[in-house]
């Protein structure tokens, strides 16, 4: 088992002025076999203009179980959202 | 230059597309993974791409009322010129990185000439293959460099594909008649011009991969004037079955 | 965790996907969720890359260079199907090794209509017309399913297959066209996949183990009856239209139900099949093994390559 290629992430910018976004997974030996991989089986319908790919085992995600501590304590600062504040009608945008 | 010494010099170059992308497809379904699967089948998706842009002209250039299947399908052996080295079989992996690579790193030199032929649809064809014969150069170098410095299995391995097809490398640089006529008015590539490059590429990619070059004096020839290996016939058994089978018919 | 808690969990479980909420890998999830995911994903990676098999036999003898690159283009969506699928599995921490060692031992199903062989080119167009038309029936409705990873890349899949079903019917549609004998090779094969295209919806009802459980986690948003009803209704106006005659005797349109009433299917067959005994079951596995098999000294070559570059670059820091 142990010569299994790694599981490597994929994330593809779909064209410039766009973020690079998760894509899938895949398998390859290295760095370089990884960027191929992507490109064949990622890009065959012209999806991208680059790739980033990282070992799936470098990427720290957060814990749901923390995700109470972590996201909830944003929820009611609605103060950080434009709809807090009260215009008068006659401006229509801001 | 005629029309027919034309169609001659395109078939030349665009036989070699269509046996080593028949090859190719063979694998597909039965690659070592998912991802080179996919990876071998996207050469073969662009070679037979190239394929079909080469007859498509000639079939245009033909005084008959010809098409691309006509040219693809319905040649006997003698007429199809690709070289030799592009009908070997799949004998295993090793094989098939080290076929491509050889055709590779030739056919990429091929096409940078190419580009600046002075038939405009040959240039054509030729800058948007390069592109892709390009990436098939990284791809196979890439793969004989892991196998030859991989492990002691995969060093043998590739080395015994190298010893066994390196003897056909050289009829890549042969020119035929129909070739000279192209040449001398532009619109063909000179491929003996490229024999050095070629072999001085080919040893570096072959050194990184701590591979050797076998001592072969002896070359093999015979497929640029249609004399091919045994292999060939099985390969358009399989290619020609369906037109052969059904004659005349649309599919 | 006590028994409670795990219920407690379970609970609120449910009611998340009951609001339509997505799992996500990380989430807790009960450990049968888990399994059968596992088991229903697999098996539908299974099928893609056993699937390439029966449609590979012609991609050599494809009848124009048209048809062969589609052909081939098509079989290699399905090899990418597979790896997307197989992604998926993974994230539910089983490695794609060990999905094929248990597709390689037998111990992992994959959809039996793959078991019969292609011995006519209009097999081909058989198989893109019927056989992709039936997978597109059961898949759209998983794009909406509860797991995300499976969701995700079953919007990819559906994405993707949308040329696989028009290039089956356009060929079966140019046969049905051209030459007496093209014509009489388009029905043959239509004879031959119509009731294995069928089984693959699924045994009935009454017969399935697993619809109610799927239901609720949306791996199943209709029952295997319904969705043959589904392909029975779509799929016989299509081959009218190209002349075609679906080989049942008892096909008769209702006028009450809105429905094609339909002939007895054979699931003895469908069983044996699905037992191994089909045609091909013993071709395709055996394919699949020499495949993985023959390739191990290349990737164990790639892992190897890898170790000496990486250790080289070590060197070179130090």
């Amino acid at each position: 088992m142990k010569n299994n290629w790694p599981l490597w992430e994929v994330f593809v910018r779909s064209k410039n002025g766009l973020e690079h976004r998760h894509f899938g997974s895949l398998h390859a030996a290295d760095a370089e076999m990884a960027l191929e991989n992507a490109r064949d089986v990622y890009t065959r319908r012209n999806e991208g203009v680059s790739i980033w790919v990282v070992e799936s085992k470098h990427i720290t995600a957060s814990n749901p179980e923390n995700s109470g501590e972590l996201f909830e304590p944003a929820q009611d600062k609605v103060y950080r959202h434009p709809t807090f504040y009260t215009l008068p009608d006659e401006v229509k945008h801001m | 230059m005629k029309n027919e010494n034309l169609i001659q010099y395109i078939c030349g170059v665009a036989d070699n597309a269509l046996i080593l992308g028949q090859r190719l497809s063979e694998l597909c379904g039965h690659g070592p993974n998912l991802e080179t699967d996919i990876a071998l089948t996207n050469m073969a998706l662009d070679l037979l791409g190239q394929t079909r842009s080469y007859y498509q002209y000639a079939a245009q250039l033909s005084d008959e009322d010809k098409t691309e299947d006509d040219i693809a399908f319905l040649r006997v052996e003698r007429q199809y010129k690709n070289v030799l080295l592009v009908e070997q079989p799949n004998t295993h992996f090793g094989y098939v990185i080290t076929r491509q690579f050889f055709y590779d790193v030739f056919h990429l030199l091929l096409l940078q000439e190419l580009q600046n032929s002075k038939d405009e649809t040959l240039s054509a064809i030729a800058k948007k293959a390069i592109k892709e014969v390009s990436y098939h150069q990284r791809f196979s170098s890439d793969w004989i460099k892991r196998l030859g410095d991989g492990t002691e299995e995969s060093h043998q391995k590739v080395q015994e594909a190298v010893n066994d097809l390196w003897k056909f490398t050289d009829e890549l640089f042969h020119t035929t008649e129909d070739d000279t006529l192209a040449i001398d008015l532009g619109v063909g590539v000179n491929v003996v011009t490229l024999k050095e490059k070629y072999y001085q590429r080919i040893g570096e990619v072959l050194e990184e991969a701590t591979l050797t070059i076998p001592e072969i004096k002896w070359f093999q020839k015979g497929g640029k004037q249609g004399v091919h290996s045994e292999h060939m016939g099985y390969l358009l058994a399989d290619l020609q079955y369906m037109q052969r089978t059904y004659p005349n018919m649309k599919w | 965790m006590s028994e409670k808690e795990i219920k407690n969990l379970e609970e609120i479980f449910e009611q998340k996907i009951a609001r339509d909420e997505k799992i996500e890998p990380k989430d807790w999830m009960p450990e049968k969720y888990r399994q059968t995911h596992i088991r229903q994903i697999s098996q539908h990676a299974h099928s893609e890359i056993v699937g390439m098999l029966p449609e590979g036999n012609w991609i050599t003898r494809a009848p124009s260079l048209r048809r062969k690159v589609a052909l081939l283009a098509k079989v290699q969506d399905e090899a990418g199907h597979g790896l997307y699928l197989y992604s998926a599995c993974e994230t539910l921490g089983i490695s794609r090794e060990e999905l094929y060692d248990q597709l390689h031992t037998g111990k992992a199903k994959y959809s039996s209509i793959f078991n019969y062989p292609t011995i006519t080119w209009a097999d081909i167009g058989a198989i893109g017309w019927l056989v992709d038309g039936a997978a597109i029936i059961n898949q759209v409705p998983l794009c909406s399913t509860s797991y995300g990873p499976y969701a995700r890349a079953m919007v990819r899949v559906c994405k993707e297959e949308s040329f696989h079903q028009r290039q089956g019917y356009e060929i079966m549609m140019t046969l049905a066209k051209g030459t007496p004998e093209q014509k009489e090779m388009a029905q043959d094969a239509l004879n031959r996949w119509w009731w294995p295209s069928l089984m693959m919806l699924g045994p009935t009802d009454a017969e399935s183990v697993h619809t109610e459980q799927s239901m609720k986690w949306k791996l199943k948003r209709k029952t295997n009856d319904e969705l043959r009803q589904q392909f029975i209704d779509q799929t016989v106006p299509q081959a009218d239209l190209i002349g075609l005659t679906i080989p049942d005797a008892d096909l008769k349109w209702n006028e009450e139900t809105g429905h094609y009433d339909f002939g007895e299917i054979d699931w003895d067959e469908f069983w044996q099949v699905v037992k191994g005994h089909g045609p091909c079951n013993h071709e395709r596995m055996s394919a699949r093994v020499k495949a993985w098999e023959k390739g191990e000294w290349v990737r164990d070559a790639a892992m190897a390559y890898a170790k000496k570059k990486e250790d080289k670059k070590l060197k070179k820091a130090i």
